[in-house]
């Protein structure tokens, strides 16, 4: 019988540019790179410098809290530069590729015969480790703490999303080696969730040792948090682990080939993208290899990820760790006349102050502009409606800003993060943000709860 | 429009950091997004966000108000003539009832937003949008004879004490509105009530007044005990009655009411239940009922001195109001609970809405941290249950 867990509170924003489902294979990126920002709670020790030839799988940094966790080159190539930010701060290490790929060779064979230690192991030689994260803290999980169960959220309900089941397309075998290996390293049950409304692809629908839910409802139903807390909720000491169905299709590569193939599918989406198509690419590859000559004309934003929780990464800038997804939208940088007085038909809104009320269904072109300036807290229950957990989102954030650890803690920090908490942001009247303060509050825990 | 905004452009340098009118940066930059939507754009977070602001908010609000501010000009008008003996028409009595209320409006606008104005320039903040609101409302709730003088020194008052002391917009635990009326009220007593004040030109005399004229509200009738000349419920649906300027029509009000309920700005949760709260105990005065006032039908109070007025526009100030919605439901009920409790049993202050909602702001963030409490005791439960 289909487990179905109904969503009601939350937004599908109704913005254009949409991927078709179409799978384009995308130049090759003259520049790859990776990015230590991609990953939250790490301090990069880097193992290379600039002239140093590596191989597809080869380490690149390794985290100085936890040097069991290294971070490996996509390809195989040249270190050609690394880019540092303010107090010498690593933001990029660029890799020049070479037109051979050659690999790193890792431990090859099935899962299922091998040991929690050996799987472990290998994920981490190979740099596969980051992939899979941690909640609380949604930060890379540490390989000596072990999961009450695994969550792979199968669908995505972000703004424009990508659809997994034309990304998995075809990949049963190793989607399900993949999951052979997470089984191992947990006792409790790896949770996949799909959503009721469409057939899902039997590449989720048959795999074995899984336990299947679905999730019916707007955005954040795809949200792995909002999953957690309806399904196997956090409490205090309780650690789950979580990827997304191309993870553990690269994880499944791993062990089926004994490399690290570090190409993904991606969509290209967003008002702006004259094309907008699936492209099967490599993690941290230029995303002009895809978007140049594909945009249109204007000030762009490109954003690796979607609207909500994605990374402005700049026209040149280098596709994230995580994500399967690219958007391009206008940026907004335009004074508006009495912008705020006027009726307001083109403009979106999820109250219905402006008349775009009258336009049920359509699609906006939605720009970056913030739409109004910063302000305290004042209108109330708009959040409550967009967050679908049993959470005081503004009591959390209050109790963030004024950096009570207690009350963080009591009012549920440990379920949220980010991306479940984005349409807050989106919805908010005062303008807050609600993303950074989340993180600072995570970041208060992690320091003074270890 | 180019070229005003070329002059804003140009004139832009001199407010910033180091310009020779930095000290007025938040005057202009208050100015420069009242005429403009700012250029900034999404920094940090989600890189798109809803369209609606503050500005957006309040704005809705103040047109929710305008059905009733435009009925409350014309009764001004209508009640006024009605007192001294003269047939007049329609536009008569609204252009009477105009000159009466503009002044206010605008006194209460120009005194509230020069303390606005203020308090930013010297917090460095900018300025908030909560005033345009309270400047509307706080005439709203006044007698139109009310000379202007203390329309000044009250919304002063208010908007000091009952919000920038607090630390402005967002922070306040009393309604700004409420506080200039409960100033007034206890400051002024003889321009806030009575059987005079109602009705324009009755206190100060001077133009003769039809024999036998009450300028009573039903309220005031009903706390003197003088149920017979309690207007017909038609009558205090529509408005045709004397009181503050915005709360006699309790039609114009649900018009509001409906436009803050569909743009999703007020709360229905608390209108509700304040409503709610209201007939509960108009039904418990009934069942006891030993005087007249408790034999009123509980669904009359509704339509009785500012209680509607109250629940709309007052109750629903969301910085006031419980911020829960668990909150709200007992926030708003015990609001109209206590509104009539006050009115029926202690007739020295007929209007029992503006305390009892006062009252209930106090209240609010007690409401709150029982419910916030109660998510916490779920979440720990959780774990407790998990742990055997």
């Amino acid at each position: 019988m289909q487990k179905i867990i109904k969503i009601k509170k939350g937004l599908d924003i109704r913005i254009i540019g949409k991927a078709e489902k179409v799978l384009k294979k995308a130049a090759q990126s003259c520049l790859y790179a990776v990015k230590p920002t991609n990953f939250h709670g790490i301090e990069p020790k880097l193992c290379i410098k600039p002239g140093d030839f590596v191989k597809a799988g080869s380490v690149v940094f390794y985290n100085k809290h936890n040097p069991r966790i290294f971070f490996t080159s996509p390809v195989c190539g040249i270190i050609k530069e690394i880019v540092r930010g303010e107090r010498r701060k690593i933001l990029e290490i660029i890799i020049k590729p070479d037109e051979q790929q050659q690999y790193e060779r890792f431990v090859q064979g099935d899962p299922l015969k091998m040991t929690r230690e050996e799987i472990i192991d290998n994920l981490l030689k190979s740099g596969l480790w980051p992939l899979i994260r941690q909640r609380p803290y949604a930060i890379i999980a540490n390989p000596s703490s072990e999961p009450k169960s695994v969550f792979i959220p199968c669908f995505d309900t972000a703004p424009l999303a990508p659809d997994y089941d034309f990304i998995v397309q075809g990949e049963n075998k190793l989607f399900q080696t993949g999951i052979n290996a997470l089984t191992k390293l947990t006792k409790g049950k790896i949770n996949l969730t799909l959503n009721p409304d469409y057939p899902a692809s039997d590449v989720f629908t048959k795999a074995k040792s899984v336990e299947i839910t679905y999730f019916k409802g707007p955005h954040p139903a795809g949200v792995v948090g909002v999953q957690i807390h309806h399904i196997d909720p956090i409490n205090k000491g309780d650690i789950i682990w979580y990827l997304y169905p191309q993870d553990v299709i690269t994880i499944g590569k791993l062990f089926d080939k004994g490399t690290f193939d570090a190409s993904r599918i991606v969509a290209l989406t967003g008002s702006e993208v004259e094309k907008p198509f699936y492209y099967k690419t490599m993690t941290g590859s230029m995303i002009s290899a895809i978007a140049e000559n594909n945009v249109k004309q204007g000030e762009l934003r490109y954003i690796s990820g979607n609207i909500l929780t994605g990374t402005n990464i700049g026209k040149q800038g280098y596709l994230g760790f995580y994500d399967s997804q690219i958007t391009v939208i206008p940026e907004g940088k335009k004074y508006e006349f009495f912008g705020w007085a006027l009726p307001g038909f083109n403009k979106y809104s999820t109250s219905r102050s402006f008349f775009s009320w009258l336009r049920p269904g359509k699609i906006f072109r939605m720009n970056t502009n913030l739409h109004g300036g910063n302000r305290a807290f004042v209108m109330t229950g708009e959040y409550e409606k967009v967050l679908p957990m049993d959470i005081f989102p503004v009591h959390l954030l209050k109790a963030i800003i004024a950096e009570d650890i207690d009350k963080i803690e009591q009012l549920g920090i440990y379920e949220v993060a980010e991306e479940e908490l984005a349409l807050c942001e989106f919805v908010c009247t005062s303008k807050i943000e609600v993303q950074s303060i989340i993180r600072k509050g995570i970041e208060l825990m992690i320091k003074e709860l270890g | 429009m180019k070229i005003l905004r070329r002059k804003i452009d140009k004139l832009k340098p001199h407010f910033e950091k180091g310009g020779r009118f930095y000290i007025f940066r938040s005057t202009f930059e208050a100015i420069e997004s009242f005429l403009y939507i700012p250029d900034k754009v999404t920094s940090a977070g989600c890189h798109v966000r809803d369209n609606i602001d503050l500005k957006r908010t309040m704005s809705v609000v103040i047109i929710a108000l305008l059905p009733s501010l435009l009925f409350g000009m014309w009764n001004t008008g209508a009640w006024h003539y009605r007192a001294t003996g003269e047939a007049v028409n329609f536009w008569c009595c609204f252009w009477f009832g105009f000159n009466k209320v503009l002044p206010i409006v605008i006194v209460s606008y120009l005194s509230g937003l020069a303390v606005e104005f203020i308090f930013a320039q010297v917090r460095g903040h900018e300025v908030n949008e909560g005033f345009l609101v309270t400047g509307m409302l706080i005439p709203l709730v006044l007698p139109a004879d009310i000379p202007l003088w203390m329309v000044a020194v009250s919304t002063i008052f208010a908007v000091i004490f009952g919000k920038e002391v607090f630390g402005g917009t967002g922070m306040n635990i009393l309604n700004p509105a409420l506080t200039a009326r409960a100033f007034l009220f206890f400051a002024y007593p003889a321009w806030m009530s009575g059987d005079k004040v109602w009705v324009a030109g009755l206190k100060q005399g001077g133009e003769k007044i039809v024999d036998g004229f009450s300028g009573a509200t039903p309220l005031g009738e009903a706390a003197i005990g003088n149920f017979n000349n309690m207007p017909c419920w038609c009558d205090m649906l529509t408005g045709n009655i004397p009181g503050a300027i915005g709360e006699t029509s309790k039609i114009a009000i649900l018009i509001g009411a409906l436009i803050l309920i569909y743009t999703g700005v007020g709360s229905l949760r608390i209108m509700l239940s304040v409503f709610a709260g209201g007939l509960v105990m108009g039904l418990i005065f009934n069942i006891f009922a030993v005087n007249d006032y408790m034999r009123i039908p509980a669904w009359q109070h509704w339509l009785m001195g500012g209680f509607a007025f109250g629940a709309v526009f007052m109750a629903t100030d969301p910085v006031t109001a419980a911020q829960t919605n668990t909150g709200k439901y007992i926030y708003g009920f015990l609001t109209g609970l206590l509104a009539i409790m006050f009115r029926v049993l202690n007739p020295a202050y007929p209007e029992g809405v503006m305390l009892a909602i006062l009252l209930m702001n106090v209240f609010a963030p007690l409401i709150d941290y029982y419910v916030v409490q109660a998510n916490i005791r779920r979440r720990m439960k959780r774990a407790v249950s998990k742990g055997h």
